[in-house]
């Protein structure tokens, strides 16, 4: 049925725009911990072209989304995916602005030794740039259980950021100097702690879609 | 009848001759709520609505079986009313079907006809007309043409006067059969918000194909298929997540 076809070709248009966000998110978390590890400003600087091409892929979807909306007044499974992707690239975009904000928090250390060794921040940006990818491939390929799997690996996350907030605290403890950089990598934790969080919405829309019923 | 008009249904079957229209169909049916029946062509709704002021008794070869109950009372009882049944139970049908008289002779025929509440003076059945033009949103268009030919209006004002008729008869429950399936969105709009108001003290059952329609206007829909009720349930649920397969492919236009 030619309506059918229609619906189904806009539908693609936003799984693929999903993607190619869900790409972007990517690339912004990876350059920014590195801008962070290499303390690297232009590689900051990168982030924030992410940033926008995540803006802008936000904007398209929405588009795309509200025009289907209109014209094929969704109902049932399609009604819920349509409700679905609207709601997940607010989170996207969210996860892109944090990605922005970390890497211009990584341009003000200045040129002083870190106070701590970087291990738990990069392994937290494994994570979560895992959680985003599951979260995007679970609504393209209908997987509940790989949707439902993000608040559980989301945990390991919250773990990781209460590890680095405990060394912190100690780190300010021991040296009030300390506290200038304490704070800006408990800013970032925090950011990429958030991304978890982010992750973990875009599961639960992922969980509605296919189910009906938002946990 | 009693006080209550609330419709059950309990394994009804209808056949006209051999052709099984409906096939053990049962449907609890509230009072004050609007149900939406949808489904593709031919598959039963509108027969499922005439069975309850029994207009299929009219059909040739028609058969029904089961227990169907308005204010629990068996309708196909012998001592019903029929008559009584049928003023109280209106219906107001896809194509606008004005008689070929007055605006305000049109709706005066039923409490003519039924004599109702001892209408005797003039002043009171001015009154009834006028009440009933009003609760359809016709009034103002008509109050200075009562006297001249209902066929003379527009297509949505002859479908308002087809249900300002039908509430003249002061029914407790009004079936409508696509009755804005021939509208402009302005009429079809008027329409919609006249059932939501109606509904305060009428009991409606509408067949609709407009999904929107059924999802802006009823509380309840029930998908019809092949003379099977294959779903049933608050419409919101139907709409959003619906539990039946064949529900889903119809109303998302994969099937049908």
């Amino acid at each position: 049925m030619s309506v059918r076809v229609r619906y189904e070709k806009e539908l693609k248009e936003v799984f693929d725009n999903l993607v190619l966000m869900c790409r972007h998110i990517e690339i912004a978390i990876e350059k920014c911990v590195k801008a962070l590890t290499e303390r690297d400003s232009q590689i900051a600087g990168e982030v924030c072209e992410e940033e926008k091409a995540i803006d802008k892929l936000e904007r398209d979807i929405e588009q795309s989304c509200l025009r289907i909306l209109m014209m094929e007044h969704p109902v049932a499974s399609d009604f819920r995916e349509v409700s679905a992707a609207l709601k997940m690239i607010t989170d996207l975009e969210r996860i892109g602005d944090q990605a922005r904000d970390i890497a211009e928090i990584t341009t003000q250390f200045g040129d002083g030794e870190y106070i701590k060794k970087l291990e738990h921040i990069p392994q937290m940006a494994v994570i979560i740039i895992q959680m985003v990818k599951d979260g995007v491939q679970a609504y393209i390929n209908r997987d509940l259980a790989l949707a439902r799997s993000l608040d559980r690996t989301d945990d390991k996350v919250d773990e990781l950021f209460n590890v680095v907030m405990n060394d912190l605290t100690v780190l300010i403890k021991k040296n009030p100097d300390n506290a200038e950089q304490a704070v800006m990598f408990m800013m970032i934790t925090k950011y990429l702690e958030r991304i978890g969080d982010h992750a973990v919405n875009i599961g639960e829309w992922v969980e509605y879609a296919i189910t009906g019923n938002h946990p | 009848m009693d006080n209550k008009f609330n419709m059950t249904v309990k394994n009804c079957d209808l056949y006209y001759g051999d052709f099984h229209a409906l096939k053990n169909v049962s449907m609890d049916i509230d009072e004050h709520e609007v149900t939406a029946l949808i489904g593709p062509s031919g598959c039963g709704k509108s027969t499922f609505i005439r069975i309850f002021n029994r207009m299929n008794d009219l059909v040739e070869g028609c058969r029904v079986t089961g227990d169907i109950r308005i204010g629990g009372r068996n309708i196909f009882d012998k001592s019903t009313d029929v008559p009584l049944l049928r003023k109280n139970v209106g219906m107001v049908f896809q194509k606008p079907n004005p008689f070929p008289m007055s605006v305000y002779d049109n709706i005066a025929f039923a409490p003519r006809t039924f004599g109702m509440g001892g209408i005797k003076k003039r002043r009171e059945l001015d009154a009834v007309v006028e009440r009933s033009l009003k609760q359809a949103g016709l009034w103002d268009e008509v109050k200075d043409r009562l006297r001249k030919n209902a066929m003379g209006l527009s297509g949505g004002q002859q479908q308002r006067l087809c249900i300002a008729r039908a509430l003249a008869a002061e029914p407790k429950i009004l079936l409508m059969d696509e009755p804005t399936s021939a509208l402009d969105p302005i009429s079809t709009g008027i329409i919609e918000d006249l059932i939501n108001e109606l509904k305060v003290n009428y009991t409606i059952v509408i067949v609709t194909h407009n999904m929107q329609q059924a999802t802006r206007i009823s509380d309840k829909t029930a998908f019809f298929l092949l003379g099977e009720v294959v779903e049933y349930g608050s419409t919101e649920e139907v709409f959003t997540k619906p539990q039946n397969k064949k529900t889903e492919n119809y109303i998302t236009g994969r099937f049908g």
